[in-house]
């Protein structure tokens, strides 16, 4: 046993030390499930925060669901808002503190489900915010149960022998919908499944964070995330779940990258 | 003093200003004053009325059952609120378009022919402040002068070009009060 | 002294809250309150206070702006009509639930349902027992003139922020659209970071630095020993508003054989009634609660061994007459006469159904 500890020791040295967790994020155990994007996604957030330098301006939403423990783990100011209300929640913080760089975090069932219209008007408002959605295509906190964002055909508690659109409509692509939202300024679908990916989502989450700075409309960033035990896969078949399954419905990439529309398209010609 | 008023007719009648230009002017002359409306969906064409109560006391209900005086502008609301003038109180009315001509003899009836008289003066809006001129000859509550200065309050900036003619409707409605009946003293 | 005015009650409510110095409003249209919020878009408060007045999509993005608003240490508020209280309801829970100040106005209107747009007071329940789910009360105001509307936001913020808790001003549709004469306050300036800090920098999420720990706005408490814990605290609160809050007003009560107990605009019919029966030799009273949550249980209580009867007047099915009831605790016999639906019952039918307990 005494080897083994000099041993571990021995690796954890500091000249050892390639990679740190952001000084953001604190020392208590994430409950996330292993294999959840969760964990990642919010590392990334706290690293975002951290290099930017906008600790003390930053203020989080969480919502309900799996993300709602957030609030723990990243050294910032949260406010915990009800299930689906982040993007209003968060929108008065903005408006009555401009100078804050805010956020939501919020699941599929939050924000695609229970809180579409919160989520579309604040977009639709082109409020000064970043919405980070975590899309798993399942409820997580509450068991397995099916979500707006559901496969056809996947299966979930409340939908044991796979989810039919007869009976339970479609897989809904809002973040296609916010895309096409005049208020909206930057949306993109990322994810953190590979090294590359999770530089990639990191890269997005920043340019998000920047894009608050300039005041010129939403930045959203889907992650489209696993859930192990929902899906009662291992952490390593979700990934490879998540490629066949989830990214041919949700590809990755850029669905906007402008700056919300000029009133002027809209106006009405005279009074 | 206190004078207790509905005034009632058809939404757009000008029902709402002219209790308002009324309040106003009990505000100028130092008066509480109350002015409640029916309010809704009925903005034009529909049943509309406003009860206004000036007083020197701090008044209670804005909402009554009796009223000293009724100013009644249609038929509905002559169905309505004929029987809602106080014993030997004052009921006021257009008898344009009235087919029921109130019948009590313990009240005075008065008329102005407003609907008439503001076509002669080639103005429809000019009808409210012609029913409020007749009411005011009949019950002079306030004061003509704090009448002018109750409608620039009341009215927006833009239309104080107007008040010569609403002064001259007030005018018109003085002149043209005529007395049906006339209360007995109980 | 302030500025003279004549106002309707909506109106007012909007002034109030832009002399007051109030951080933002977040609301939703719905008769019969809206000129609240059109008050506000005319009078554009933004360029002269820097107060944010947002229409939001629904009312449950409403209170949720507020309760945003809210947890920033900022003073805000929202205001409805019944239907409208409802959806806000799970928001008012967390305000609640989270120890949020706040100022929320219901201008009542008829229902169940969609019910009517005509006044009411079928929401005393709703206001003074919750609303929501959870156990939680809120502070409730009753105005029962345009001034009271007035000075009651100026009043409800004071309160919202000594407790931390949502404080409802419950109108009606009469108080709304009336104009009486009110007496405005000078405009006070919005608070400032400073006066923030100094107020709700223990809490408010301002930005976390570096000499402080994260502040994190929540109801959430998995450990249901901690969950009850945190309820106790919540009940002490709410039993020291018992203790310091209660107002009410008491007219012609001390010689009353009856006593008639109102709110809102119920009362100022009442108080027509009780001139009219006392110009027929009745002695009858009437006491006013202004806190109905604080309910003023006391001073029911002080009267009951003098009175024949008390009767609860409101525009409702018999709600307050249960907390009378409770105050008198079976001294005295309590009755309630009251119109349902929108119907406002006139000093006259009050007295009728006064004269039935002789």
């Amino acid at each position: 046993m005494a080897c083994v500890i000099e041993k571990i020791n021995e690796i954890i040295a500091p000249e050892n030390l390639v990679y740190a967790k952001s000084p953001l994020t604190n020392d208590d155990i994430m409950h996330y499930c292993p294999g959840c994007s969760h964990g990642v996604v919010q590392r990334l957030i706290a690293e975002v925060i951290e290099e930017m330098g906008i600790q003390e301006q930053s203020i989080g939403v969480t919502p309900v669901g799996c993300s709602v423990f957030a609030y723990k783990y990243i050294d910032i100011d949260w406010q915990e808002a009800a299930h689906g209300r982040a993007p209003a929640v968060a929108t008065a913080i903005k408006r009555l503190m401009p100078e804050k760089m805010v956020f939501s975090y919020q699941g599929d069932g939050d924000l695609a489900a229970i809180g579409t219209a919160e989520t579309l008007h604040a977009v639709n408002r082109g409020e000064n915010i970043v919405m980070l959605f975590i899309n798993n295509a399942i409820y997580g906190m509450t068991g397995g149960q099916m979500a707006p964002t559901t496969l056809v055909g996947q299966v979930t508690s409340t939908t044991p022998f796979g989810r039919n659109v007869d009976i339970n409509g479609y897989p809904l692509k809002i973040t296609d919908l916010i895309a096409q939202l005049p208020g909206a300024a930057y949306v993109t679908r990322q994810s953190v499944h590979t090294a590359a990916a999770v530089r990639r989502a990191k890269k997005a989450i920043r340019k998000a964070f920047e894009i608050q700075r300039l005041n010129c409309g939403t930045a959203f960033v889907e992650i489209v995330a696993t859930c192990s035990s929902g899906w009662k896969l291992s952490p390593v078949e979700s990934n490879k779940w998540m490629e066949e399954n989830m990214f041919p419905h949700y590809p990755l990439g850029d669905l906007k990258d402008s700056k919300r529309a000029d009133s002027g398209l809209y106006r009405i010609k005279s009074k | 003093m206190t004078e207790e008023i509905i005034i009632a007719g058809f939404g757009g009648q000008g029902i709402l200003s002219m209790g308002k230009i009324l309040a106003y002017s009990g505000v100028i002359q130092d008066q509480e004053v109350a002015w409640f409306p029916s309010y809704g969906p009925e903005m034009r064409g529909g049943t509309a009325n406003v009860t206004v109560i000036l007083s020197d006391e701090k008044i209670s209900s804005p909402i009554l059952h009796q009223f000293d005086t009724v100013i009644i502008l249609n038929q509905q609301s002559m169905t309505k609120f004929e029987s809602a003038v106080k014993p030997v109180g004052t009921l006021l009315y257009d008898p344009n378009g009235i087919i029921h001509h109130p019948t009590r003899t313990d009240i005075t009836i008065l008329r102005i022919e407003a609907a008439r008289l503001c076509v002669e003066m080639g103005n429809a809006m000019t009808f409210n402040m012609i029913v409020l001129g007749a009411f005011l000859k009949a019950k002079p509550v306030v004061k003509l002068e704090n009448v002018k200065k109750g409608l620039e309050k009341s009215l927006p900036e833009r239309y104080h070009k107007l008040i010569p003619l609403n002064l001259e409707a007030l005018e018109i409605g003085q002149r043209n009060l005529e007395v049906v009946h006339t209360a007995n003293a109980l | 002294m302030g500025e003279l005015r004549l106002m309707k009650g909506n109106e007012v409510i909007a002034e109030a809250a832009i002399r007051c110095g109030c951080d933002g409003y977040f609301g939703y249209p719905i008769t019969p309150q809206s000129e609240v919020m059109e008050t506000l878009m005319t009078l554009r408060p933004w360029e002269t206070t820097g107060m944010v007045v947002l229409q939001a999509e629904s009312e449950i993005a409403s209170i949720h702006m507020v309760y945003g608003g809210a947890g920033a240490g900022k003073r805000v508020m929202t205001s409805s009509s019944s239907p409208g209280i409802s959806l806000m309801a799970e928001g008012i829970s967390y305000l609640a639930g989270s120890e949020l100040p706040c100022v929320i106005v219901n201008v009542q209107r008829g229902g169940p349902g969609l019910g009517t747009i005509q006044p009411s007071q079928a929401d005393y329940n709703q206001a003074t027992k919750g609303g929501g789910h959870g156990d939680y009360s809120l502070l409730v105001l009753a105005p029962a003139s345009v001034q009271e509307m007035h000075d009651f936001v100026i009043l409800g913020f004071e309160l919202a922020f000594k407790y931390r808790n949502p404080v409802m001003i419950l109108a009606d549709g009469v108080i709304g659209q009336m104009m009486e004469k009110v007496t405005l306050i000078e405009q006070r300036p919005r608070w400032t970071n400073e006066q923030i800090q100094a107020l709700s920098g223990g809490w408010a999420t301002t930005g976390k630095t570096a000499d402080r720990k994260k502040h994190v706005i929540t109801s959430l408490e998995m450990d249901a020993l901690m969950m009850e814990k945190y309820n106790l605290r919540l009940q002490a609160k709410y039993l020291q508003m018992k203790q310091d809050e209660v107002r009410y007003e008491v007219i012609d009560c001390d010689d009353a054989e009856y006593i008639l107990v109102a709110f809102g605009s119920a009362a100022r019919i009442c108080q027509k009634t009780v001139q009219i029966a006392r110009a027929k030799g009745v002695k009858v009273g009437l006491i006013r609660p202004i806190t109905l949550f604080p309910f003023p249980d006391k001073i029911i209580a002080h009267y009951a061994s003098n009175v024949k009867c008390f009767i609860s007047v409101e525009f409702n099915a018999g709600q307050m007459v249960y907390d009378i009831r409770l105050a008198v605790n079976g001294v005295t016999r309590v009755e309630y006469f009251g119109r349902m639906g929108g119907v406002v019952p006139t000093p006259d039918e009050v007295e009728d159904a006064l004269n039935q307990y002789f």
